[in-house]
């Protein structure tokens, strides 16, 4: 469990992200590989505040949908657009991921930290050595309590560490949309409350988080909507407390019954 | 077998002594092999990281020939230099044939698809495991190069040994272009098939033993690197 007195809050010397790519739009958006549509026609928007937790059953589509909205990849048909607009280079640098298996440069953690603010947007030397708008290297490293790991190579960290790095790593950014494809996987409860805790955070900053997750209790405690996909499409769509009290689909209430839908 | 015995003594004897002789071509050798993997790597690194990243018409057919130019005969490499470097030939006038410059450039183009081809297979596997991130912090392709390049620098670092195994063993070209003019460009490997030409085991062997023996130095000092960044998590 991080120890609190580490964390800093950055709130003080950073400002809040600026409006600049939100809403997010998805307009029919799909994804087919040979006959098969994995993503179909998917037409959704998010607004520019709070976290979005995506969940479904193994292969709706989750991962891929989180991969088409940061651009990763191409879709097949259908666009995917920031206030209006395709992604550019500026819209990009304004938005991070973590991925579900944290890819870590071959450097140390402080060097991990380095690289992702020398290639943000509005890089300078301010901003990786000390005193810029992103904060420095060792105040997010103190913010995701790895400041005593500074100097060890960045592979040979726990995986709750790592994904932590990775998470710092990102918001050192200072995205403005967060996409998360499951953080915790695979992580004990210490090493995941870890994790949630600096969600918690980015969120509380203003930055928006669009997660998938198929911990459905994570889901309940960070997220302020929930989204069913099902087979590529957005079955159901509700705030948190009303989709697990009331879910309106019937996939969407077989999935939190802990019964199989295919 | 006695008289092989006898040159082994005297081989070992021209080496404890410090031969001048000896030094000089040893020295020289070293002199021409280490330019002419640093000249390939020049050309290598980025050309191999480069067709590794970039996707453009006719890369399928430039990998092949990357790696088929990786057994490029050395004769065949030192007849075209020959012929380019000679009076007669197109780049006579710079007056390169029979000097260090030209073997350096004979074994230059003999090591540089050897580093290219293998550093294409080093970053395009560090290059799938690291393609998605380095996309999501919008890090543009050129800019990706020289992170794959310092990322992948130890097992790159077996790739420029390799190439230096090539250029440093290599005899064929560099006989044509250097003609082996004593004092000016005798070195290890067309020493030792001059001298036993003639006769000479003791000095053929000298080199023979010197040169194995940086071969394994070499490789032993980048292998014991190698391990030490792989246990760090490096490499």
């Amino acid at each position: 469990m991080p120890d609190g007195s580490h964390i800093v809050d950055l709130q003080a010397c950073a400002p809040k992200p600026a409006r600049a790519i939100l809403p997010l739009e998805a307009r029919d958006l799909t994804y087919q590989v040979n006959d098969l549509r994995l993503i179909d026609r998917l037409t959704l928007r998010f607004e520019d505040s709070g976290l979005s937790a995506i969940i479904g059953p193994n292969g709706a589509g989750k991962s891929l949908l989180l991969r088409l909205l940061h651009g990763l990849i191409a879709p097949s048909g259908g666009d995917v657009l920031w206030r209006g607009e395709t992604a550019n280079e500026g819209i990009r640098q304004r938005q991070a991921m973590v991925f579900q298996r944290p890819v870590l440069l071959r450097r140390s953690v402080a060097a991990n930290l380095r690289y992702a603010l020398r290639t943000a947007r509005g890089a300078s030397p301010d901003a990786i050595n000390g005193s810029g708008l992103n904060g420095s290297v060792e105040e997010w490293l103190a913010r995701a309590n790895l400041l005593h790991l500074a100097d060890r190579p960045a592979r040979l960290l726990s995986g709750g560490e790592q994904q932590r790095l990775a998470l710092a790593r990102a918001l050192s950014r200072r995205p403005e949309v967060l996409f998360l494809d499951e953080p915790t996987a695979s992580l004990d409860p210490t090493a995941t409350l870890a994790i949630e805790e600096l969600i918690g955070q980015a969120k509380a900053e203003g930055t928006k988080v669009i997660l998938v997750t198929h911990d459905l209790g994570q889901a309940k405690r960070l997220a302020d909507e929930i989204l069913f996909l099902h087979r590529g499409r957005v079955e159901a769509r509700a705030p948190t407390e009303q989709f697990f009290s009331d879910p309106e689909n019937d996939n969407a209430a077989a999935f939190l019954a802990g019964r199989l839908v295919f | 077998m006695q008289d092989f015995g006898a040159a082994f003594g005297l081989a070992f004897d021209l080496i404890l002594s410090g031969n001048a002789d000896l030094a000089e071509i040893v020295l020289l050798s070293l002199q021409v092999s280490l330019t002419a993997v640093l000249f390939a790597c020049l050309i290598g690194l980025p050309l191999g990281a480069a067709t590794a990243i970039f996707r453009f018409p006719g890369r399928g057919a430039l990998i092949v020939l990357m790696n088929a130019l990786m057994g490029l005969p050395p004769v065949v490499v030192g007849l075209f230099l020959y012929l380019m470097l000679s009076n007669a030939g197109p780049l006579g006038p710079l007056a390169l044939l029979y000097t260090p410059t030209a073997m350096i450039i004979a074994q230059s183009i003999l090591v540089a698809p050897i580093v290219a081809a293998l550093t294409r297979q080093v970053v395009a596997d560090l290059h799938s495991e690291y393609d998605e991130q380095l996309r999501s912090f919008s890090v543009g392709r050129w800019a990706a190069i020289g992170t794959l390049l310092w990322d992948g620098r130890y097992s790159l670092m077996t790739v420029a040994l390799a190439g230096f195994g090539r250029a440093i063993a290599e005899v064929g070209a560099v006989i044509i272009v250097g003609g082996n003019i004593n004092h000016v460009t005798r070195v290890m490997t067309t020493t030792i098939a001059l001298e036993t030409s003639k006769g000479n085991l003791a000095l053929a062997l000298a080199l023979g033993i010197i040169l194995v023996g940086i071969a394994v130095a070499v490789n032993a000092s980048v292998m014991s690197l190698r391990a030490t960044a792989a246990r760090a998590a490096y490499a």
